[in-house]
């Protein structure tokens, strides 16, 4: 049988002004960007940076609780990868992520719709 | 038929399809079911099409895509729409991106059901198509015909 | 030395290709005949999936998820029932998990060899296309046999499975891949020793190690460069009972991919032995699962073409509050831009398929 390797998955919440020491932290300790996305819960986005590193099998996220208007700065100068995570949580959710390094402003996927999956604003005049 | 018949050539796009119709396409033209034998011949270049295969439903960003090809191809042409998706918009009709059916931006003349459409299903739309295909063609010919007569 | 601005032109590329199956477009800056950079953009099969999770009951969206591909569907659907089980704290019973193994191994096969024609294709040898995917038609065969679809399964359910492989099927299946593997290494030999193929394949998109870590880069494409990883190990379904090693090589070019995912099919045939070997008598197939789901769980899996990445969302209600999937391709899209750096523009077509572009995972 083979060996199994599986640690548990683990979660930190941070605010937005710890997420680059943290993610230069996490890179030199040789883990890989393994997805990042934004998640819509009751009005409030959450962001979840989760790297992966490749011999001990770990997931590490990183978890940012915000809103829309809170500039979120960009980890493509860490990890260049980062690029199209970034381009799609902006589009989507319009999440304000500032200085990604090939931003697409909002024409990752050149959807009509504006931010479709974004906290539904009220309409004017409501 | 006694006469010789056409061989038309397909040309395939993949809509917004998941992939799966696409596979199928090209599983069709393989040695296994070999749609070819019809007198097809798969083709990569729009101007030289006559029949259009197209699968998966149509969004905002494909749709020009899918008309620039619909108006390249010579006429007479013949559009065959693969799968549930490109005949109505199927399971991601309800998404916030998707338009519809491929018949929303391009006239469709054969619809092939099924989620993925089988090979089977492919073939006997292409065959149906390759009928079409003729039918048009000799309606062109006699037009052609007519107004060369006419213009003398 | 200087570089020549006026040199430089900007070729479009795609989304309508002959090489390629699905729609991507590239902006190449070419500099005479290489290129200097790429720039994809994607979004011409962007569905809006993840939104419908929001609008969809939680049972019936697994039936959508498993169409985000029809390469992967399987294993897409196992990885949504996986995060789900997660969030309701459910054991599948153990012959379900030796069934959804058998599955994947079998969608991986099925993958890799299509991959394998359309590699063939793209370096122009016609008759090894054909070849690869008649071989593909007796595990699509089995697909049929087994699930009832060729290309989506629809086998899986949250707690299980829906459908009981029995013993003439498994004797099928056994007699069946032992057909593959013989026929298989009839064309093996052309895919590796052949002169024209090496030529090809040898020293192109050369990716080391270091730069895989950096790009992010997962599957084949970073087991081709040295990178041991395969989340299989992890143990999810019944990988934990199953004996095998990650399929590896240094080289990180073109052939060492080819090669990784040959061998990976050898490894697929095995692991299905070994699965159909110990398959548990208990013919339990499903638990019942109750009530709305409330919590997170991330899921990862190693899918034909790489790591995939699961995350719900859920708080109590019918419907998700996120659903996300991140696919491998979208993670290998940074590696083949720094493939295509550098290389000629003939090549460009085969670079964008050994990296086995999905583009309908990625946009979903």
């Amino acid at each position: 049988m083979a060996e199994v390797i599986c640690p548990e998955n683990r979660l930190f919440e941070i605010t937005p002004e710890q997420l680059l020491p943290k993610t230069m932290e996490i890179k030199t300790r040789g883990f890989r960007l393994s997805q990042a996305c934004a998640a819509l819960v009751k009005d409030q986005i959450e962001l979840s940076y989760s790297f992966a590193h490749d011999e001990t099998y770990q997931l590490e996220t990183f978890r940012i609780v915000t809103d829309q208007e809170t500039e979120i700065p960009s980890i493509t100068e860490i990890v260049p990868a980062a690029v199209f995570y970034e381009n799609e949580m902006k589009e989507l959710f319009g999440v304000n992520i500032k200085m990604i390094n090939m931003d697409y402003d909002n024409k990752l996927y050149r959807i009509e719709v504006e931010s479709p999956m974004a906290p539904k604003k009220p309409k004017e005049g409501e | 038929m006694g006469k010789v018949a056409r061989s038309p050539w397909l040309l395939h796009y993949d809509g917004s399809s998941c992939n799966g119709c696409d596979i199928e396409v090209l599983a069709c033209l393989t040695p296994v079911y070999d749609a070819e034998r019809f007198g097809i011949m798969n083709t990569g270049d729009p101007l030289q099409a006559d029949i259009f295969l197209i699968t998966g439903g149509v969004n905002t960003q494909n749709k020009d895509v899918v008309k620039q090809i619909y108006d390249q191809m010579p006429r007479p042409k013949v559009v065959v729409a693969v799968g549930v998706c490109a005949c109505t918009g199927g399971v991601f009709k309800e998404c916030y991106n998707i338009l519809g059916g491929a018949d929303s931006v391009i006239p469709v003349d054969i619809y092939v059901p099924g989620c993925a459409a089988r090979p089977q299903a492919i073939i006997d739309g292409i065959v149906k198509a390759v009928a079409l295909f003729q039918e048009r063609s000799d309606e062109h010919d006699a037009k052609v015909k007519a107004e060369k007569k006419g213009g003398r | 030395m200087a570089v020549d601005l006026s040199r430089r032109s900007v070729i479009p590329y795609g989304p309508q290709h002959p090489v390629l199956p699905e729609p991507i477009h590239l902006d190449l800056v070419i500099e005479d005949e290489k290129v200097v950079e790429a720039i994809p953009s994607i979004g011409f099969i962007h569905r809006g999936l993840e939104g419908l999770a929001m609008k969809k009951d939680f049972n019936d969206m697994q039936y959508v998820i498993e169409r985000i591909c029809g390469i992967c569907s399987f294993m897409h659907g196992m990885g949504y029932c996986e995060a789900l089980e997660g969030i309701f704290e459910v054991e599948v019973p153990d012959r379900a998990k030796f069934l959804r193994t058998i599955w994947c191994e079998m969608s991986r096969i099925h993958s890799h060899l299509l991959w394998l024609g359309l590699l063939a294709d793209g370096f122009g040898f016609e008759s090894l296309f054909y070849q690869a995917w008649r071989i593909r038609e007796k595990i699509l065969d089995m697909a049929e046999l087994t699930t009832g679809g060729r290309l989506i399964a629809s086998v899986n359910k949250i707690g299980g499975v829906l459908k009981d492989i029995d013993d003439d099927m498994t004797k099928a299946i056994l007699k069946n891949i032992g057909e593959i593997e013989e026929e298989l290494k009839q064309i093996e030999k052309t895919f590796l020793l052949d002169y024209t193929v090496q030529s090809r394949l040898k020293g192109v998109g050369v990716l080391t190690k270091e730069q895989i870590h950096e790009l992010g880069g997962v599957g084949p494409v970073a087991r081709a460069s040295g990178v041991n990883v395969d989340l299989r190990k992890r143990g999810y379904a019944a990988y934990k009972y199953l004996d095998f090693e990650p399929v590896t090589s240094n080289d990180g070019d073109c052939y060492a991919r080819c090669n990784v995912r040959l061998h990976e099919v050898y490894q697929s045939i095995d692991l299905i032995r070994q699965a159909i070997a110990k398959l548990p008598e208990d013919r339990t197939l499903a638990v019942p699962v109750k009530g709305n789901p409330d919590g997170e769980c991330f899921v990862r899996l190693e899918q034909s073409r790489g790591e995939a990445v699961y995350y719900a969302k859920a708080t109590g209600g019918k419907f998700l509050d996120r659903m996300r999937i991140r696919t491998p391709t979208f993670a290998n899209i940074p590696s083949l831009c720094e493939m295509l750096k550098g290389a000629t523009l003939s090549d460009v077509g085969l670079l964008v398929i050994t990296i086995d572009p999905c583009i309908s995972c990625t946009e979903r």
